[in-house]
């Protein structure tokens, strides 16, 4: 043994420093928490920018961008701003982005792990229900329980929840299964922790990494299907979505098509943001991960 | 046990069965969710009739089963889904497995075309795009795929209408042939294919992001195991490198995706055969929700269900005859 080997390495940064310097890595991550913010302060300053309803008459119909300053992105055919539609738009997609996938990562934790701690019957079971609700497709799903529920906005969020945990099961179903025979879980199971206690504070913690990356997938997910949801006018109408401005925006395609361009680059900017968010999370959160 | 039978079909087999119990939790799901739904067949056929005195109702009832408990309905519900009879579509008038056959061949050839382009062409760029790793023609694959993969299907179908069909005029806004034309022949090919141009694109290049990330990644691991060292240190050329020994192990986990990936494909052509009014499944499914029609809702979840099951036995012997690793028997 040589005397470099008993010195004490240098103590590390704390981890959200660590994590930082491998999320800056990723140039199109950064470019992705960038768009991200962006996106948060929109729906942040909704009310700022344009206190008021803004469904509600701001200007002449269809007026086009950049010619009068109380309207800066126009109006649409009803006279809406477009400016305050993508703002307050960028707040219904951004909650029930986040609440959707919230819904999904809870139900999917729930199941993955009771799969994945017990096995056998319980496991077979339950991976034939994620297996079937695998199999219908998704947006159909989806319809067919806002036909149910009704388009309320909380109804809409919770349906997009319940369609979209069957990758988040499946994912933590599997980190289960390597983990539940590690020593760790073993000291805790002969220590005499309960069941409960051994998923939710010994095994959980070390099969999140994987999950909180694929919730950015999800929530992009998530915003897509609401969009279509409104763009097909099933979405609820009490609010102003960009799928819906896009739906509106059709009846003038062809003679004011930045009704319907500009939330579509909204939305895609904010999709984008979302993977690229993914991809350095998980450069961050998975660094050994062969890439 | 079954001695004389060769591997692949025991395989085979083994995977039907294993199909069954998910097809019978899809018949349940369905039974619940038209539990679910307000109203049942019959308030459908009294609202159908216009009204109904509430004796006429009772007896209804009664003829429809919906007196018996529900564990006797669902039995009943069952069969009744097996034997391919999805109920009567109170907004057709007419039983929803004929409405349902009637718009099946126009999905199925918008999902082939899109899912077979999107496909292919994944693949050649993904391998392209590894093979050329962090390269500028790597990234420039890769950003439109990202860009392509944020893009909303309604969206872009409203671009590529906005394009091709306002501004140049070259293509058809919707249906499936142009109305009162009568094309026979090569004519009616060429009218249907160029309907199917637009939500075809639309579709497939959607599509095409999933397929290109997992190549690219694919070929770059694949690319660097031994194996494939030691055929170039034998002298093998790139060409051949790439043909014969990369892309058949790379192909594996883009064959899992195309399985796992029709379902996503047949709920995208709900809003794409919207757009273009192409009197498909996607189409009727949209229908159905707006104007409330259950029984051919749940005719097309099922139906659904029932070509993703039979798509994903197919890609699983598809995954079997790739992978010699694969443990047949």
């Amino acid at each position: 043994m040589t005397l470099a080997d008993t010195e004490i390495a240098p103590p590390e940064p704390p981890r959200y420093v660590m994590f930082w310097r491998r999320y800056k890595r990723n140039r199109a991550a950064l470019l992705g928490l960038v768009l991200f913010v962006l996106v948060v302060v929109m729906a942040l300053t909704a009310g700022i920018i344009d206190p008021g309803d803004p469904l509600r008459r701001a200007g002449d119909p269809l007026t086009p961008p950049f010619v009068n300053w109380a309207t800066p992105l126009g109006t649409d055919q009803l006279g809406r701003d477009v400016l305050s539609g993508v703002f307050y738009g960028a707040r219904i997609s951004l909650l029930i982005g986040v609440v959707a996938t919230l819904v999904a990562i809870v139900i999917g934790v729930v199941i993955g792990a009771l799969a994945g701690h017990f096995g056998g019957w319980v496991d077979d079971v339950l991976m034939r229900i994620t297996e079937a609700f695998q199999t219908i497709p998704n947006f159909v799903l989806l319809l067919t329980l806002v036909a149910i529920m009704g388009s309320k906005i909380e109804w809409i969020t919770l349906a997009i929840g319940i369609v979209s945990w069957t990758a988040p099961a499946r994912m933590v179903r599997a980190e289960f299964m390597s983990l539940r025979n590690r020593e760790f879980v073993d000291a805790a199971r002969n220590l005499g922790v309960s069941n409960t206690s051994i998923i939710f504070r010994e095994i959980l913690p070390n099969a999140l990494p994987p999950i909180v990356v694929y919730a950015s997938v999800i929530m992009a997910l998530s915003i897509l299907m609401e969009s279509a949801l409104a763009f097909l006018a099933l979405g609820d109408p009490n609010y102003a979505s960009w799928g819906n401005m896009i739906g509106q925006g059709r009846a003038v395609l062809r003679s004011a098509p930045y009704c319907a361009v500009i939330p579509g680059i909204a939305i895609i900017l904010t999709v984008l943001s979302f993977s690229l968010l993914g991809e350095g999370l998980n450069d961050a959160l998975n660094p050994r991960q062969k890439k | 046990m079954t001695l004389h039978m060769p591997p692949i079909l025991t395989y085979a087999l083994r995977r039907l069965v294993q199909a069954i119990p998910v097809v019978i939790l899809i018949m349940i799901g369905t039974f619940l969710l038209l539990k679910l739904a307000p109203g049942d067949t019959v308030d459908a056929l009294v609202g159908d009739m216009g009204g109904a005195d509430a004796a006429f109702i009772a007896r209804l009832r009664v003829e429809y089963g919906l007196d018996q408990p529900v564990w006797v309905q669902l039995w009943r519900y069952m069969v009744k889904l097996a034997s391919f009879d999805f109920g009567w579509s109170f907004v057709y008038e007419q039983p929803v497995a004929t409405v349902l056959m009637d718009r099946l061949g126009t999905t199925l050839m918008l999902m082939a075309a899109s899912l077979s382009i999107a496909f292919c062409a994944g693949i050649v760029l993904g391998a392209i795009a590894a093979r050329r790793a962090y390269s500028a023609t790597d990234n420039l694959i890769s950003v439109l795929g990202l860009v392509f993969y944020a893009t909303p299907s309604f969206f872009l179908s409203l671009m590529l209408m906005l394009v091709f069909s306002v501004k140049l005029g070259w293509l058809p806004v919707g249906g499936i042939k142009t109305i009162a034309a009568f094309y026979t022949g090569w004519d009616h090919v060429w009218d249907v294919v160029r309907h199917l141009i637009m939500p075809t694109t639309a579709l497939s290049l959607i599509y095409l992001a999933f397929y290109l990330r997992l190549m690219r990644a694919s070929v770059m691991e694949v690319a660097d195991l031994d194996y494939v060292r030691t055929a170039r240190a034998k002298g093998a050329r790139e060409g051949r490198l790439m043909i014969h020994h990369i892309m058949r192990n790379a192909l594996l986990p883009v064959v899992t995706l195309l399985g796992l990936q029709f379902s996503t494909v047949l709920g995208g052509s709900i809003v794409v055969e919207t757009i273009f009014t192409l009197p498909g499944l996607g189409q009727l499914a949209y229908q159905s929700v707006v104007q409330r029609d259950m029984n051919t809702l749940m005719g097309i979840i099922f139906l659904c269900a029932l070509i993703v099951v039979v798509v994903n036995f197919l890609t699983d012997l598809l995954y079997a005859r790739l992978d010699s690793r694969i443990e047949l028997a």
